[in-house]
């Protein structure tokens, strides 16, 4: 029950795009057609999975023991950055197929703000194992719920014809602010525990 | 001091071993490419237009190292292109012949009679698919872009109404002839200079109801150009068709023709 609270929470309560405002880039970003849109969930729900995983241990076997809370952004950011190109090169060595799809998407969310985020917020939760993957986890379905749910909105968009001054970026945001609004109803649904 | 030694040597020592492990995956995970697809990708002009049938310049030339594509499908690179790219193989270049887009229509907006208005969605697609558009030729262009729209190369403007392809900057992708709803975009040699520009078959009264310069298949192109043996021209219905196989030459058709649907060299001026 627990982790079914922590996955509706991260997915639907505290949206990590739409309540956290976090990966808004990519967000805004590659959010014009569906299917890129897909691509990038699955890169990012990959990468924010493994990520959380490593970042865990780095802080409670090295960073925690020698007393260097205070500094592990900087060793995030280090090993995610490392950790991605890593992927990169074992992915295409081994699951030609998977890098075929994610391929592209996997440099342009080396240090996106999502990833470093959920690792952040790991840390300062002081989550358990276990835990801080199926979060991170939720955490990224959640991203890959709110950028689709938006590229289907933009590409219907496209067909629309919006005054002028509200062409292309304009309207994004105005669209992104009402999706954050809507998303707003899922307050209070589950008492999330972060 | 000791609490920022130990912060500095733990982040250097972090960064050494994850430079370590990369280091280490490139030098024994990589994946080794064949070296001539580097070669072959680098004589592409990388226009990544697609009219190859491949995805990009780099699949292409991925195809054509492992040997299931020949050289001379790239259009944008033409002979040059191919030819370094069969020495790089160590295969026969094949001489292709540059081709163009051609519009097959002349109807202007003074020309083709506008049978409604269109205020809908600024798209060919789209206006076909409103009781097929204003025009009040079914077969005419219809000016909304989708061609100048899907262009690569920015080679095709809508001018009263007609897309107009600039023979110069065209690659000859075919991207604007598979758009486009009223299939009139034609890919034709770059060297031919005589066009019939329409594409309506239907009977002579029928076209000329709808159109000031619509073909009615009268032959008389045929007539001038030495008769049906010399096949200079095909005929579907009743609409000529200039046979690219074996093109006409002579400038003086253009004026000969009655419907004055037939052009010379319409690509690179401006409003036909």
């Amino acid at each position: 029950m627990r982790y079914f609270v922590i996955i509706v929470g991260a997915v639907l309560v505290n949206n990590f795009v739409l309540n956290r405002f976090l990966g808004c880039c990519p967000f805004l970003g590659v959010s014009k057609k569906t299917e890129t849109a897909l691509g990038m969930s699955g890169a990012v729900v990959f990468v924010m999975t493994v990520a959380s995983a490593v970042t865990w241990c780095l802080d409670h076997f090295l960073l925690a023991p020698l007393g260097l809370g205070y500094i592990h952004t900087l060793a995030f950011i280090l090993v995610i950055a490392a950790l991605v190109q890593f992927i990169d090169i074992a992915m295409k060595r081994f699951m030609p197929p998977l890098h075929a799809a994610l391929g592209i998407f996997l440099p342009l969310i080396t240090t996106n703000c999502a990833v470093l985020g959920v690792a952040e917020l790991n840390c300062k939760n002081g989550t358990p194992f276990l835990e801080s993957v199926l979060f991170s986890f939720a955490a990224a379905l959640g991203f890959g719920f709110a950028l689709v749910l938006f590229s289907g909105i933009r590409e219907k968009l496209a067909l629309a014809d919006p005054p002028r001054c509200f062409r292309g970026v304009a309207l994004a945001l105005v669209t992104a602010g009402l999706l954050s609004l809507a998303f707003m109803g899922f307050n209070g649904l589950v008492k999330t525990p972060y | 001091m000791t609490a920022i030694l130990t912060a500095t040597l733990v982040i250097a020592a972090v960064g050494a071993l994850a430079a370590l492990a990369l280091a280490v995956a490139d030098r024994y995970l990589a994946v080794r490419e064949d070296p001539r697809i580097g070669l072959v990708t680098a004589a592409l002009p990388g226009a990544n237009c697609g009219g190859c049938g491949f995805a990009g310049c780099g699949d292409y030339a991925r195809a054509l190292v492992a040997g299931t594509a020949a050289p001379g499908a790239c259009a944008p690179g033409g002979d040059a292109a191919n030819s370094e790219i069969a020495k790089i193989l160590g295969v026969a270049a094949e001489a292709t012949e540059r081709r163009v887009a051609l519009v097959k229509c002349c109807g202007t907006r003074s020309e083709a009679i506008r049978v409604g208005d269109y205020n809908g969605i600024c798209d060919c697609a789209a206006a076909a698919a409103t009781a097929g558009g204003d025009k009040g030729c079914r077969y005419g262009c219809l000016g909304y872009g989708a061609c100048a729209n899907v262009c690569p190369k920015h080679a095709i403007r809508i001018e009263d109404g007609l897309a107009i392809v600039d023979k110069r900057l065209c690659v000859g992708c075919g991207k604007c002839v598979s758009v486009c709803p009223r299939r009139l975009i034609e890919l034709v040699p770059a060297s031919a200079t005589i066009h019939v520009l329409c594409n309506n078959p239907v009977r002579g009264p029928e076209v000329t109801k709808v159109c000031g310069v619509g073909c009615i298949g009268c032959r008389l192109c045929e007539k001038n150009s030495g008769g049906k043996e010399a096949g200079h021209f095909t005929f579907n219905g009743f609409l000529a068709h200039v046979n690219y196989e074996n093109p006409p030459a002579d400038a003086t058709l253009v004026a000969k023709c009655p419907r004055k649907c037939i052009k010379e060299d319409p690509h690179f001026e401006a409003g036909v």
